[in-house]
């Protein structure tokens, strides 16, 4: 057996992926946080849908309707859920553009694949940042 | 080896990879001209909220949206369920209950536009 194969040999293999490892030992690179963020996202989004036009519907059916609407957004609770939206809509929106440059065979390479990561983060961070002070 | 390649499949891959790009395209012109709209009118109350979705192209667009937001969020949960969801009578079922919640979905949207 040679030196390499013996090193290979001894070293444990992970047998399964535990929400221990999961959470705490695989350190996912920007790039990675960006795309599963995207998914967690798009999931949260959809399911939300059902709530946002629930709202649309109620604030649109009668002036008596929107005035409830304007004060249920209000409502801390409320208030924070609804800029977690606000947030994943901002990152599902920037990640997904970094997705269509990327597609066109545009920032593939890793330095600009990392840079443009960050530039997802920040850029969504400063939308939410914007939308939730126009907002509210 | 021949250059002529044998391609087998169902050839829906490409098509909601295609479909998934174009309708996210759609939803972010509608969003940034939508966002940009109601932040530059204030003060905002029913009057204005109601005045927006009167105009029949307003109405068209935003069913546009709501289109390619169907489509678009079909293939993503479609995505997320093949990854995840190992079991077939499971996934089946989880991907019938999706299509089932999105047709209800653009239901509702049509009811609201079209009050």
């Amino acid at each position: 057996m040679s030196e390499a194969a013996a090193r290979t040999a001894r070293k444990p293999r992970p047998k399964y992926l535990s929400l221990q490892a999961l959470l705490f030992e695989i350190r996912l690179p920007v790039t990675g946080w960006i795309s599963i963020l995207h998914r967690i996202s798009g999931a949260l989004l959809f399911v939300a849908l059902l709530w946002l036009l629930w709202m649309l519907d109620l604030s649109l059916a009668s002036e008596a309707g929107f005035e409830k609407i304007k004060h249920y957004a209000h409502l801390v609770p409320v208030k924070l859920s609804l800029l977690v939206l606000v947030w994943a809509s901002c990152h599902h929106f920037c990640a997904g553009i970094r997705y269509l440059f990327i597609d066109m065979d545009k920032g593939v390479d890793k330095e600009t694949a990392v840079l443009t990561s960050w530039i997802v983060f920040g850029a969504s961070f400063a939308f939410t940042a914007l939308l939730g002070w126009k907002l509210w | 080896m021949s250059t002529h390649r044998i391609v087998t499949g169902a050839h829906y891959g490409l098509r909601d990879w295609l479909a998934q790009r174009i309708t996210a395209v759609i939803m972010a012109v509608y969003a940034v001209i939508v966002v940009a709209g109601l932040l530059g009118s204030t003060p905002f109350n029913y009057e204005i909220w109601l005045g927006i979705f009167s105009h029949t192209w307003m109405r068209v667009a935003t069913l546009l949206f709501v289109a390619s937001l169907a489509w678009h969020a079909w293939v993503g949960v479609r995505d997320i369920l093949m990854d995840y969801i190992k079991p077939d009578g499971l996934r089946l079922g989880l991907q019938v209950a999706t299509l089932l919640v999105i047709a209800g979905y653009v239901a509702w949207a049509i009811q609201i536009l079209w009050r």
